[in-house]
């Protein structure tokens, strides 16, 4: 079936067959962030956006996506980067396997929520699984990256 | 894992509700449940472009569209400003922000899963479901009708000022709940409802007035025993049917007592 969308603001068409997943769709088109995890819509690693929001990839059919712009951390590297600092800073990035997902939403948390309380963070990233870090060095990445973000305003 | 042979983004609910009589054709919620099975599926029906994915406030009610995220309930502050926030209490435990983002309710509430928070939640509420054939039904009915092959277009919730309270038990943060529980008070009397049993949410009424409007903890305790005594609950791989009678009480005197708590 034809589809036609955007991955990182380029206008991709293709023929697909129906229940191709977008996760697999992405990872053809050479989005290799995208990892594979769970694929029970348990682990976060798979997280896109899709028109701005996070999503599962490995639970959200191609041609859901039909006409829409979804962006991988291909297409926001900088920003990407810019955490991964921090996250590394804290030892926040251990085996690393769910860290692309764990920055997209971060990212989608960034631009979602002004100033998030540390409940409002926890709740906004619960569907990251991380099985190193125990979560601690994680969210004082967070932290420290929020802070320097209200400093640059 | 399960297959599409076609894909029809149908152009209006005639077209979806002809092809949804087929029994190898499915409507798509999220399909974050569907895609766990193994259906062989020769038309996917896609409503997405019918504009269902709206929440209308009306004068006297919330209509909902089939197509709403989890997340657009969570997040619509008109929504939570009624019933203490209860809606959203009751979607925000559900896996992540990612999964809410394309979880619909219309796929929560047509498919009435055993384990669905927001069906227990609403079962407390003034809650009707808009079949396109059948019309509009209370969801206190529709949790009971066997499936068929209409299809849920909207959630309608009148609203009022019943005070609600939404309790879950989980045995990890994210997982399905173990039980979910559902106290309102109305002008009339109180209403609670038990899910994840593990069979569908169950809605109890007080019609014998066993609760005041503040009651006492022994008057609890004589719903409660109420609730445990006519409220089936069985056994998986998450707890005992023991088990769960024992949470039920635990939330139903929690649910309570919060509601009491907030005064009229």
């Amino acid at each position: 079936m034809k589809i036609s969308l955007w991955i990182n603001d380029k206008l991709i068409e293709d023929d697909i067959p129906a229940d191709t997943i977008l996760l697999e769709f992405l990872r053809e088109k050479g989005c290799y962030s995208v990892k594979r995890g769970c694929e029970t819509s348990n682990c976060g690693l798979c997280t896109v956006l899709m028109e701005g929001k996070p999503i599962l990839s490995c639970s959200t059919l191609a041609l859901r996506a039909e006409g829409k712009h979804i962006t991988t951390m291909e297409g926001l590297q900088e920003e990407a980067k810019e955490f991964g600092e921090f996250l590394a800073d804290q030892g926040g990035e251990q085996c690393g396997f769910c860290s692309p997902g764990f920055i997209m939403n971060v990212i989608a948390m960034t631009r979602e929520l002004e100033d998030p309380t540390e409940q409002e963070i926890k709740e906004y990233l619960a569907g990251n699984l991380c099985r190193c870090t125990g979560y601690q060095s994680q969210l004082r990445a967070i932290r420290n990256y929020l802070e320097m973000k209200k400093g640059a305003k | 894992m399960f297959t599409i042979k076609n894909y029809v983004k149908v152009k209006d609910l005639e077209e979806a509700y002809e092809l949804n009589q087929k029994r190898n054709n499915v409507v798509l919620g999220g399909i974050m449940w569907l895609k766990m099975g193994s259906r062989n599926i020769q038309n996917a029906i896609d409503l997405s472009a019918l504009g269902l994915e709206k929440i209308e406030e009306t004068e006297d009610s919330f209509e909902i569209g089939c197509m709403a995220t989890l997340r657009q309930l969570e997040t619509d502050s008109r929504l939570n400003s009624y019933f203490d926030g209860a809606i959203a209490e009751s979607v925000k435990s559900i896996v992540g922000v990612q999964f809410r983002n394309t979880a619909t309710i219309g796929g929560s509430i047509y498919g009435r899963f055993g384990f669905s928070d927001p069906l227990t939640c609403l079962l407390v509420l003034d809650t009707y479901v808009e079949l396109y054939k059948k019309g509009i039904i209370p969801l206190s009915e529709f949790v009971d009708m066997p499936r068929d092959n209409d299809i849920l277009v909207k959630i309608i919730i009148k609203k009022d000022t019943r005070k609600v309270s939404y309790l879950s038990y989980r045995k990890t943060a994210t997982d399905l709940p173990v039980l979910t529980c559902a106290v309102a008070r109305t002008e009339d009397g109180w209403l609670a409802a038990i899910g994840a049993r593990p069979a569908r949410a169950k809605l109890i009424r007080d019609e014998r007035k066993m609760l005041g409007r503040e009651p006492e903890e022994d008057e609890i305790a004589v719903f409660q025993s109420f609730v445990e005594e006519n409220t089936v609950f069985k056994s998986n791989m998450r707890g005992s049917g023991e088990y769960r009678r024992h949470l039920a009480g635990v939330l139903l005197r929690r649910g309570i007592r919060a509601v009491s708590e907030r005064g009229e």
